[in-house]
C-alpha cells in the first residue's frame, strides 16, 4: 500500500471541500490533500445548473457549476493536490486514512488533522416504506437531475413529485422545460418544505399542481410505474380513509429530504448529534475526535450553499492550526440547546474564550413555521443574551445568530445556551 | 382602486416576502423587501415579469453529452418555455470554454445565453 | 434458440431447478434449464426468509421432514463448491409465555422424531445473554444448531453456472407454454418462442407448476400463492439483532422473525396472506403494519428509521401441504416438483439427489462427464477482502480500484465481471443480485447512472435499452433533448 503523509487531509471535493482547503492553506499549512470520489471535482453543485448560488460569498448570482469552478480554480490556483476518482475505504486512529483508486491501487493517508466534507445524501424510498409494487420508475430527485442535465438521459415522461424540498421543485421546471409532464407535486406537511421561491419559480410559474397535506400511499404498475395511489393526510400525517385517489405516470421523483452522509465519520470514532445527522462540533467545527473537523452539509444540511462555504472556511483554518500547533488550547465548553420550536443547534457547544477573539455564527433550524413577526433569541441560562427580530420563520430557511466579544463574560459564567422561538 | 399584493422576490435566494400597495400597475407603497432589488422586481413583475433561464445544450465529442447554460441577464417570463425548446436544437463541438457564448439575442429579446462550465474532449 | 434438442430439459431456474441442473451437470446429458425471466432466482427464491432451517417443524414422516434434514447437512458443501456465502449461526424459537415452553418441547420432540442434531431448550436467561434486545417475557428458546442463513439468490445463480460450466444451456425470457407428449412419453416443451424436444422433462415452475401439471395430465394439485411481506433494516440494525429469532410458532404459520441475514442486515417479516394473483408482489401499509407489530413483539427495540426496504414473496403453497416430487407412471420421462414452499430453500440440494434417484429409477443413464468441474467460483467480492488483497487485486485490474457503491463498497470491476459471468447479469436487479450495488441505506440512487453507464458498455447496449428487470421496465425514456413533438 502506498503511503503519503499530509498536514491537513480533506475528505470530498465539493464546495466544502474545496472552501476548506483553500483556507488550510492560506492559513499556512504546507501540504494540503483533497480526495474526491467523482471524476471531477465540484461535488453536486456540477449537476445543480440553475442559479442563485454566490451572491451572498461573491455578490454575483451564479449557476451551481460556476460556483463550483470558481472554488476548482481558486484551489487549483495553489499547491494543494488533488486526488479525484479516489473513496475512502477507511478512517482509523491518527487519523490514517485509507482510500482506493484505479492508478494506485490503496493508499494510505497520514494526516495531522483531518476534514470531513462528504456532503450529504438522498432519503430513498425504502425509508418512507411506500407500500405498493416495486417497478422500474422511482427515483430520488437528485438522481433524475444528474440524469438529466449530466448523463443526457429523461428517467420518464409523465412524472408525480412526492416532496416539496428544493431539489424537487427545482426539478419539476428542469423537466417541464425539457418538454416532459409533471402531473404533480405532493407534500405530506401543510406547507412548501423548500425556498418561497422555487414555489414560485418552479411550481407556479409552470402551472404545476401543487397538493398539501397529501401523500403517496401506493405505488402502482408491475414492471415500470403506472401510477401512484395519493391520499390526503392529517395532522399526524395519517392517510385520511376516502381521499385516495389514482394519478396516473410513469415515474415517481422523492425530494423527501437529505440526510448528512457520516458512515465515514462514524468509522473515524466521531460522535453524531442525532437530531442534526451530522458530527457534534464546536465553533471551530472540531468533532469530538482530536484533530479531526467537520465543514458543510456533513454537519447539517444548509440551504445556501454560501453559509456551507463559510463553515468550511472555518472548517480549513481551524485544521490547518491544529496541524500546524497553534490552536488556543481552551479547556471549557459549554453546550448550546435546542428550545422552544428549534429542531436542532450548531456548534452543538461553544468555548466563551473564543469568543473574545472573534464572532462566533450559531446556526440552526425551526421545527414549525410561524408566518408572522417572531423572535429567536440565545439565553445564557435564564438570560436572555440576543435577541433578533424576524418577520417569519420557516423550517426551509436556516436562522444565523452571532456571539461575539459583548457576551464572552456572560457566557463563561453560564452552564449551557438555550436556543429559542418566541 | 388600491389593493394590498403579495410576491416573493426570487432575484436571490433569500426570496423575501414583500407586500405592495398597489393601485393599477401604480407600486404605492412596499414592505418586506430586505434591499433595494426587491423594490424592482415587484414593479417589473406587475409590468413585465422576467425570469433567469438555465438549461443545458448538447454537446459533440465532449467529456459530457451536454453543456450547462444560462441567460445572461433574465428573459420576458412568457418567452422562458420557448426559449429553451429553441435551445435544444443546437449542438456544439467540444472543447467548449467557461462563459462561451452559445445564442445571442435569443428570440430578439437582446439576451445571450452563455455556458456554465468548460467541457473539454474526449 | 439454435440447438431445439436436448437430454433434459428444466423448466424453471429458481433454486429448485437450478440445482437439479448442477447436479445433472455431472452427467454425460445435453441440458436445458429454462425460465420465463429475464435472470435465473427472479421468483420465490428472490424473496424469502434466507433461513437454512434445522428440520424441527415438518411433519414427521412428510417429504419436507426427510429433504429439510439431508437438504440442511449438505449445505456447508454445496456452498463450498458453488462459493456461495452461508453462515451456520444456528436458529432459536422464542417462547415468551409459560404456554409456548409446552410448545418449545413439542417441537423439540417432533425435531428428535425428525432425526435434527444440535437441537436444545435454553432458559430465558440464555436467551437474554444470547440477544440482549429480546422481549423481557422471554420464558425460554429452542436453539437449532444447524440452523444458518444463505444467501438464495446466489445460491441459485451459482448452481446454474455451476450447470453452465458443465455445459448446461440456459434460456431466459422463455416462457414454458406446455409439454409435448407422444403417447405416454415426453418429448419436449412448447415454447413462446418455439418448440423444444427432450427425452426429459422436469418441471420446477414454482407458483406455475400447477399449470404445466394441467398440461402433463396431473389433476387435483393445486397451487395457492401466500404472500409475505418483510423489511431490511440498515446495517446498524445489526447492533441490536445478533441472531436469527422465530416466534413460538401458531397453528396457522411459523410467525414472524427477526433475523441477521448473510448480507449483514436485518430482516423483519413475512407475514402470511393467500392470493389470487401469482405475479402480486405489491406490499401493503396493512400487512407491513402487522409484520413491524409482529417483529416488535420479539425484539421491542427495532428502531423504524433504520427500514431501508420493503419487498413482498409469494410461496407456492401446494394444496397437499407436502412437497409434490413425482414421476408420474402415466407419463414416461417427466418429473414433477410441486408445493415447494418452506422449508425449500433448505431442501433444495437434497430434492435436487432425490430428483436424479426418481430419474435413475426411470431409466436415465447416469454416466459421469470426464471433463466433469466440480467446483464454481463466484466473481471477486472486494469488500470482503484484506487491504492486502484489495491492493492486488486493483493491480491485476484497476476496474476494482474504482468504487462505485459508497454503501456496499461494490467497485466497477465486480459489475464488469457481473456482466460477463457464465450466466451475465443482462439487467440492473441481476447486477445487484450478483455485486450487491444500489442495496445499502442510499438504494442505488447515487451509483444507478453510473453502473448504467458501465452496463451499457459492457453489455454493448443503448441505455435506453436497459431495465431493471426485462421487458417493460426500462430504466429510462429517451434523450434530454430528443423530445417527441
Amino acid at each position: 500500500m502506498k503511503q503519503y503523509a499530509c498536514d491537513v487531509l480533506i475528505i470530498g471535493g465539493g464546495p466544502a471541500g474545496l472552501a476548506a482547503a483553500y483556507q488550510a492553506r492560506e492559513t499556512g499549512a504546507e501540504k494540503v490533500v483533497v480526495l474526491e470520489r467523482n471524476s471531477e471535482l465540484g461535488g453536486i453543485l456540477t449537476q445543480c445548473i440553475h442559479n442563485g448560488f454566490g451572491v451572498s460569498v461573491f455578490g454575483d448570482d451564479l449557476t451551481g457549476p460556476e460556483y463550483a469552478g470558481r472554488w476548482v480554480e481558486q484551489a487549483l490556483a495553489t499547491d494543494i493536490e488533488t486526488f479525484v476518482k479516489t473513496m475512502v475505504l477507511d478512517i482509523q486512529p491518527g487519523p490514517r486514512v485509507i482510500a482506493s483508486n484505479e492508478e494506485q491501487g490503496l493508499i494510505e493517508f497520514e494526516a495531522k488533522a483531518l476534514v470531513l466534507a462528504m456532503g450529504c445524501r438522498e432519503r430513498p424510498r425504502g425509508a418512507l416504506a411506500i407500500p405498493g409494487t416495486r417497478p422500474a420508475g422511482v427515483y430520488t430527485a437528485g438522481m433524475a437531475q444528474r440524469m438529466v442535465n449530466m448523463e443526457g438521459y429523461m428517467p420518464g415522461e409523465n412524472f408525480v413529485i412526492l416532496g416539496s424540498g428544493d431539489i424537487g421543485m427545482i426539478m419539476a421546471r428542469r423537466l417541464t422545460l425539457e418538454g416532459a409532464h409533471v402531473s404533480a407535486m405532493l407534500e405530506v406537511l401543510p406547507y412548501v418544505s423548500g425556498l418561497k421561491r422555487n414555489l414560485v419559480q418552479c411550481i407556479k410559474d409552470f402551472d404545476i399542481p401543487l397538493y398539501l397535506s397529501t401523500t403517496v400511499t401506493r405505488v402502482n404498475g408491475r414492471d415500470r410505474v403506472e401510477s401512484v395511489t395519493v391520499s390526503q393526510v392529517d395532522e399526524r400525517w395519517r392517510p385520511v380513509a376516502g381521499t385516495e385517489r389514482d394519478i396516473p405516470c410513469d415515474t415517481l421523483l422523492l425530494s423527501v429530504g437529505l440526510i448528512p452522509e457520516n458512515e465515514l465519520s462514524m468509522l473515524a470514532g466521531v460522535e453524531i448529534d442525532p437530531i442534526a445527522g451530522g458530527p457534534f462540533v464546536d465553533e471551530c467545527m472540531a468533532t469530538s475526535v482530536k484533530g479531526v473537523f467537520a465543514a458543510g452539509n456533513v454537519v447539517h444540511v444548509y440551504d445556501l450553499v454560501d453559509e456551507v462555504t463559510r463553515s468550511a472556511l472555518r472548517a480549513g483554518q481551524h485544521a490547518a492550526e491544529f496541524a500546524l500547533g497553534t490552536t488556543c488550547p481552551f479547556e471549557t465548553s459549554i453546550p448550546i440547546q435546542a428550545g422552544d420550536n428549534v429542531h436542532h443547534v450548531v456548534p452543538q457547544h461553544i468555548h466563551p474564550q473564543a469568543l473574545a477573539i472573534q464572532d462566533r455564527k450559531v446556526e440552526f433550524r425551526v421545527r414549525t413555521p410561524i408566518e408572522a413577526a417572531a423572535r429567536a433569541e440565545i439565553l445564557a441560562d435564564d438570560e436572555v443574551i440576543v435577541s433578533k427580530r424576524l418577520r417569519y420563520v420557516r423550517p426551509s430557511e436556516m436562522i444565523i445568530l452571532s456571539l461575539g466579544s459583548d457576551e464572552a463574560a456572560v457566557v463563561e459564567k453560564a452552564s449551557k445556551l438555550t436556543v429559542r422561538i418566541r | 382602486m388600491q389593493e394590498e399584493r403579495e410576491f416573493i422576490c426570487v432575484t436571490c435566494p433569500v426570496g423575501c416576502s414583500i407586500r405592495a400597495i398597489v393601485d393599477g400597475d401604480q407600486v404605492i407603497e412596499i414592505v418586506g423587501n430586505s434591499c433595494k432589488r426587491g423594490e424592482a422586481f415587484v414593479r417589473e413583475e406587475m409590468s413585465n415579469p422576467r425570469r433567469m433561464l438555465t438549461t443545458t445544450v448538447s454537446v459533440d465529442d465532449g467529456i459530457l453529452p451536454l453543456v450547462p447554460v444560462h441567460s445572461n441577464q433574465a428573459l420576458p417570463k412568457h418567452l422562458v418555455q420557448e426559449a429553451a425548446k429553441l435551445l435544444r436544437s443546437i449542438h456544439l463541438q467540444a472543447p467548449i470554454a467557461s462563459h462561451q457564448t452559445v445564442m445571442t439575442n435569443i428570440l430578439g429579446t437582446g439576451v445571450d445565453i452563455v455556458t456554465s462550465r468548460a467541457v473539454s474532449r474526449s | 434458440m439454435e440447438n431445439r434438442e436436448a437430454d433434459v430439459v428444466i423448466v424453471g431456474a429458481g433454486v429448485v431447478g437450478s440445482l437439479i441442473a448442477s447436479a445433472l451437470s455431472r452427467y454425460d446429458l445435453d441440458i436445458v434449464l429454462i425460465d420465463k425471466e429475464s435472470d435465473v432466482a427472479e421468483g420465490t427464491t428472490k424473496a424469502n426468509t434466507a433461513i437454512v432451517h434445522g428440520g424441527y417443524d415438518a411433519k414427521p414422516g412428510s417429504l419436507k421432514a426427510k429433504l429439510n434434514v439431508a437438504g440442511n447437512a449438505m449445505f456447508d458443501q454445496v456452498c463450498s463448491d458453488l462459493d456461495v456465502e452461508f453462515d451456520r449461526c444456528g436458529t432459536y424459537v422464542v417462547g415468551s409465555t409459560q404456554q409456548d415452553l409446552i410448545t418449545l418441547n413439542e417441537l423439540l420432540e417432533r425435531g428428535q422424531e425428525n432425526n435434527v442434531p444440535g437441537l436444545e431448550i435454553i432458559s430465558g436467561e440464555e436467551m437474554r445473554l444470547r440477544e440482549p434486545g429480546i422481549t423481557p417475557a422471554v420464558t425460554g428458546a429452542l436453539l437449532a444448531r444447524t440452523g444458518g442463513i444463505v444467501d438464495p439468490f446466489n445460491l441459485c445463480i451459482a448452481a446454474a453456472e455451476h450447470a453452465v460450466l458443465n455445459g448446461t444451456r440456459v434460456l431466459l425470457n422463455t416462457r414454458v407454454t406446455g409439454l409435448i407428449k407422444d403417447k405416454n412419453q415426453v418429448t419436449g416443451v412448447t415454447t413462446n418462442k418455439g418448440e423444444l424436444r427432450a427425452k426429459w422433462v422436469i418441471v420446477a415452475a414454482g407458483l406455475w407448476a400447477d399449470e404445466l401439471m394441467a398440461s402433463a395430465g396431473i389433476y387435483g394439485f393445486t397451487i395457492k400463492p401466500r404472500k409475505g411481506e418483510y423489511y431490511v433494516l440498515d446495517r446498524r440494525a445489526t447492533r441490536y439483532v445478533h441472531n436469527v429469532l422465530f416466534p413460538c410458532p401458531t397453528l396457522v404459520s411459523k410467525g414472524i422473525l427477526v433475523t441477521r441475514t448473510i448480507h449483514g442486515n436485518v430482516m423483519l417479516g413475512p407475514n402470511a396472506n393467500s392470493v389470487d394473483d401469482k405475479t402480486d408482489l405489491s406490499t401493503t401499509a396493512e400487512g407491513l403494519e402487522e409484520v413491524m407489530s409482529g417483529a416488535l413483539k420479539l425484539v421491542p427495540g427495532i428502531n423504524r428509521r433504520d427500514i431501508i426496504r420493503t419487498f413482498s414473496g409469494l410461496r407456492a403453497s401446494g394444496s397437499t401441504g407436502d412437497f409434490y416430487i413425482e414421476s408420474p407412471c402415466h407419463t414416461q420421462g417427466l418429473v414433477v416438483l410441486a408445493g415447494i414452499e418452506s422449508p425449500g430453500l433448505t431442501a433444495s440440494p437434497a430434492i435436487a439427489q432425490y430428483v436424479i434417484s426418481l430419474l435413475a429409477q426411470a431409466g436415465m443413464e447416469l454416466n459421469e462427464k470426464k471433463d466433469y468441474i466440480a467446483t464454481r467460483q463466484a466473481i471477486p467480492r472486494f469488500s470482503h477482502l484484506s487491504r492486502d488483497e484489495q491492493d492486488e487485486l486493483i493491480r491485476q485490474d484497476p476496474r476494482y480500484g474504482n468504487v462505485i457503491c459508497r454503501c456496499e463498497t461494490v467497485t466497477e470491476g465486480e459489475i464488469v465481471a457481473a456482466c460477463h459471468a457464465p450466466i451475465p447479469a443482462q439487467t440492473y436487479d441481476a447486477v445487484k443480485r450478483r455485486t450487491r450495488i444500489g442495496t445499502g441505506r442510499c438504494q442505488g440512487s447515487f451509483d444507478m447512472p453510473l453502473v448504467i453507464d458501465i452496463m451499457a458498455r459492457e453489455l454493448n447496449m443503448d441505455p435506453l435499452e436497459l431495465t431493471k428487470r426485462g421487458d417493460g421496465s426500462h430504466l429510462l425514456n429517451r434523450k434530454t433533448k430528443e423530445v417527441a413533438e
